[in-house]
C-alpha cells in the first residue's frame, strides 16, 4: 500500500510541474518581441560605434590617399605648396618628445607605484590624499597641462622657454597618472606570498622589492609605459600653450633651444588650411599616426597576454 | 608592510622570550630608508603637480580678477576679450562648452550604455572578446584625428543631408558635438560595462526564479543595481567632453554664440584657451591674464565633476566586493 505522505508529495510536485509548463514554459509572445527589439537596439548601438570608428580609418584613408608619397616623410611643412609639403620635422619632434617623455615617466612612475603598493599604509590621510590626487590628476582636461606648462616650465621657475624640454616635461606629468595607476595594477597581482619568503630568507624589504616584485611585475608596467607613451603621442592641446604651434623647418632640434613641432600638431596645422589639398595631408597625417599608434597598443595588449603570470 | 621587516620580540635558543636581543636588523639600514624617502618624493610629484596647476592658474587670475569685476565675469554675455574696447562676460564660451557636451552626451549616453548591457548581459564570451578590444582601440585614437574627422567628412555628408541645418559651414556644435560623443562612448561603455559585471549573479538568478524575462533582468535589476558606477561613467564621460579641446578648435568654430543650437557654429572655454594661447596675445595684458580665468574656470568645473564620479565609483567597488 503507498504511503498516503509519499503520494500526497507526489501529487503536489506534479501540480506544480504543471503549473509552471503552463504558466512559465512558453513565454508570452509579448515578452518575446519585446525581448527581440531590446536585443536588436543593443546590437545598433554597438554596431554604430563600431561604424564611428571604421568611418573614421576608412574616411582618413580616403581623403589622404592623394597626399601618401615618400614627401610625407622626407618634407618640411609648407602653407603655399601642399605638393611638397610633409610632416618631417614634426616626426623628428614627436620622437625627441616621445624620448622625454620615457626618461620621464618610468622612473617617477614606478617609483609612485612601488611607494604606494609596498610601503605606503593605505590608512593614513597623506597616502588617500595621493591616491586621490592621483585619480583626479588622471580625468583634468589636458589643455589644463598646457597651461601648467606655460606657468612653471615655459615661463616662471625653470623658464626653458619654448623648447622640446618643455614639452616632455608637460606630457610627462600628463600621463604619468596612467603609468601608476598600471604599475600599481601590475605590483598588486605579485601575490604576498612571494614577498613573504623573501623576507623569510632574510631579503632586506627593497631587497625583496628589487628581486621579487618588480621582475615578475614588468610585463604589466611596460604594456602601462607603452600606452601612455601612445596617449602623449596623440596629445596636441597642451603642446599648442608650451609652444609647438609654429612651422618649423630646421632638422634637428635642441632639447633645450629653438621652436619644435609634433605630430598632432601639425595635422592640426593643415587641417585648419582652407585648401582640400592641405586637407588631404592632415587625413595623410592622422592614418601615419593611427598606424603607429595602433602598433603600439596591438603590442601592448599582446606583450599583457603573452607574459600574463598566473601564480 | 613595516611590521615584516622587523620582528619585534625574539626568542632564546631554549625557546624563551629573551627581550634584551630583539630580530631586528643589526645596523639601521640608512640605505633602506633612503630608498623609501626617494620612493615616497616620487608619488608626492602628484600632489606637487595639483599644487603647481592650481597655483598656476590661481596667480594670474588674481590679476584678472583685480581689473575685472566677477558680477562682470560671470553675469554678463558680452564677451570680446580680445578687442580694443574689451569686455568679459564669460556665459558664451561656457554656454559653447555646455552645447557641446550636451550634443555629446546625447549621442554618447544611449550608445555607450546600450553597448555596455550588451556586453555584460548579451554577448557570448567569444563576442566580448572580440569587441572590448575594438572599443580599446577607439579610446586610444588620437583626439586631433576626430576633429579632422568631424571635419572633413561628417560636417560635408551631415550638409548635404540636411542643407539648413549648418549655419556657417563646416562649423556647428552638433558636428563637434557628434565626434566627442564617439570619442567618449568607450569611456561610457567599459566603466559602466565594469559595474554590471560587478553585479552578483544571484540577483539574476532570483530574478530569473520570479519568473522574469531576459529583457526585465537586464534593465530592472542589472541596471538599477550598476546605477552608482552608470552614472559615475557618464559623469567622466561629461568632464571629459568638458575639457576636450582639439575637436572643437576644429569644428566647433570660432563665433561665441549664446546658443544651444546644433547647428550654430559656437566658441567653447578650451577652443579659447587654445587659440587665444596660439595667437599674438601680448604676455602680461588683461587679455592674455584672461586665458588663465577661463582655465581657473575650466579646472573647477572638471574637478568637481571628477570628484563626485571618483566617489560613486568607490561605492559600488565598497558595496560588491
Amino acid at each position: 500500500m503507498p504511503n498516503p505522505m509519499a503520494e500526497r508529495t507526489r501529487l503536489a510536485t506534479a501540480g506544480a510541474h504543471a503549473a509552471v509548463v503552463g504558466n512559465l514554459g512558453k513565454q508570452p509572445r509579448g515578452d518575446v518581441w519585446r525581448g527581440n527589439l531590446f536585443l536588436a537596439l543593443l546590437l545598433l548601438a554597438v554596431v554604430l560605434a563600431l561604424i564611428g570608428l571604421i568611418a573614421l580609418i576608412v574616411q582618413s584613408a580616403l581623403k589622404g590617399a592623394p597626399a601618401f608619397s615618400m614627401d610625407l616623410f622626407t618634407e618640411g611643412p609648407s602653407i603655399v605648396n601642399p605638393e611638397t609639403a610633409g610632416f618631417r620635422p614634426a616626426i623628428i619632434g614627436s620622437l625627441y618628445l616621445i624620448a622625454g617623455v620615457v626618461l620621464l615617466i618610468v622612473p617617477l612612475g614606478v617609483g609612485a607605484a612601488v611607494y604606494l603598493e609596498e610601503y605606503a599604509d593605505g590608512d593614513r590621510w597623506w597616502n588617500r590624499l595621493i591616491e586621490l590626487n592621483i585619480q583626479n590628476l588622471a580625468a583634468v582636461p589636458s589643455i589644463i597641462y598646457g597651461i601648467l606648462g606655460l606657468a612653471f616650465f615655459v615661463r616662471g621657475p625653470l623658464s626653458l622657454g619654448f623648447v622640446v624640454a618643455a614639452g616632455s616635461l608637460t606630457l610627462a606629468l600628463l600621463v604619468l597618472p596612467t603609468v601608476i595607476l598600471a604599475a600599481r595594477e601590475a605590483i598588486r597581482a605579485v601575490p604576498p606570498s612571494i614577498r613573504d619568503g623573501s623576507l623569510a630568507l632574510g631579503a632586506t624589504q627593497w631587497q625583496t622589492i628589487r628581486r621579487q616584485v618588480l621582475p615578475a611585475s614588468i610585463p604589466g608596467i611596460v604594456t602601462g609605459v607603452i600606452l601612455a607613451v601612445s596617449r602623449a603621442l596623440g596629445e596636441a592641446a597642451p603642446l599648442l600653450l608650451v609652444g609647438a604651434a609654429t612651422f618649423v623647418t630646421a632638422d634637428q632640434p635642441n632639447p633645450f633651444e629653438g621652436g619644435y613641432s609634433a605630430m598632432p600638431v601639425q595635422i592640426y596645422n593643415y587641417a585648419l588650411q582652407a585648401q582640400d589639398e592641405f586637407k588631404a595631408l592632415a587625413a595623410a597625417g592622422v592614418v601615419v599616426m593611427l598606424v603607429v599608434l595602433l602598433a603600439l597598443n596591438s603590442f601592448a595588449i599582446w606583450l599583457r597576454n603573452r607574459y600574463e603570470q598566473q601564480w | 608592510m613595516e611590521a615584516r621587516s622587523s620582528i619585534e620580540a625574539a626568542r632564546a635558543p631554549g625557546g624563551r622570550l629573551d627581550p634584551s636581543r630583539p630580530l631586528v636588523a643589526s645596523s639601521p639600514r640608512w640605505g633602506e630608508r633612503l630608498i623609501q624617502l626617494s620612493l615616497a618624493l616620487c608619488a608626492v610629484i602628484s600632489v606637487a603637480t595639483t599644487t603647481a596647476i592650481v597655483i598656476s592658474l590661481l596667480v594670474p587670475s588674481i590679476g584678472f580678477f583685480g581689473e575685472v569685476s566677477f558680477g562682470d565675469f560671470f553675469s554678463t554675455d558680452d564677451w570680446a576679450p580680445l578687442t580694443a574696447d574689451p569686455s568679459f562676460g564669460v556665459l558664451r564660451p561656457v554656454i559653447g562648452t555646455l552645447s557641446v557636451t550636451l550634443w555629446s552626451l546625447m549621442f554618447a549616453i544611449p550608445v555607450g550604455l546600450c553597448s555596455a548591457i550588451y556586453l555584460s548581459e548579451y554577448a557570448s564570451p567569444r563576442v566580448r572578446k572580440l569587441v572590448k578590444p575594438i572599443l580599446e582601440v577607439l579610446a586610444g585614437v588620437p583626439t586631433v584625428a576626430f576633429g579632422v574627422f568631424a571635419v572633413t567628412f561628417l560636417s560635408p555628408e551631415i550638409g548635404k543631408l540636411f542643407p539648413e541645418f549648418i549655419k556657417t559651414p563646416p562649423f556647428a556644435a552638433g558636428i563637434a558635438g557628434l565626434a566627442v560623443g564617439l570619442l567618449i562612448v568607450p569611456i561610457i561603455a567599459s566603466i559602466s560595462d565594469d559595474a554590471m559585471k560587478a553585479v552578483p549573479g544571484g540577483l539574476r538568478e532570483g530574478a530569473y526564479a520570479l519568473g522574469a524575462t531576459k529583457l526585465k533582468v537586464a534593465t530592472r535589476v542589472v541596471f538599477p543595481a550598476a546605477i552608482s558606477g552608470v552614472v559615475a561613467s557618464i559623469v567622466l564621460a561629461g568632464s571629459r567632453a568638458v575639457g576636450e579641446t582639439m575637436v572643437v578648435l576644429l569644428a566647433a568654430g570660432k563665433t561665441p554664440n549664446l546658443t544651444l543650437d546644433p547647428g550654430a557654429s559656437v566658441q567653447t572655454m578650451t577652443a579659447f584657451i587654445g587659440t587665444t594661447a596660439t595667437g599674438d596675445v601680448a604676455v602680461g595684458t588683461i587679455a592674455y591674464d584672461t586665458i588663465f580665468a577661463v582655465g581657473a574656470l575650466l579646472f573647477v568645473m572638471t574637478f568637481a565633476l571628477n570628484i563626485f564620479a571618483i566617489r560613486l565609483v568607490r561605492r559600488f567597488r565598497e558595496v560588491y566586493e
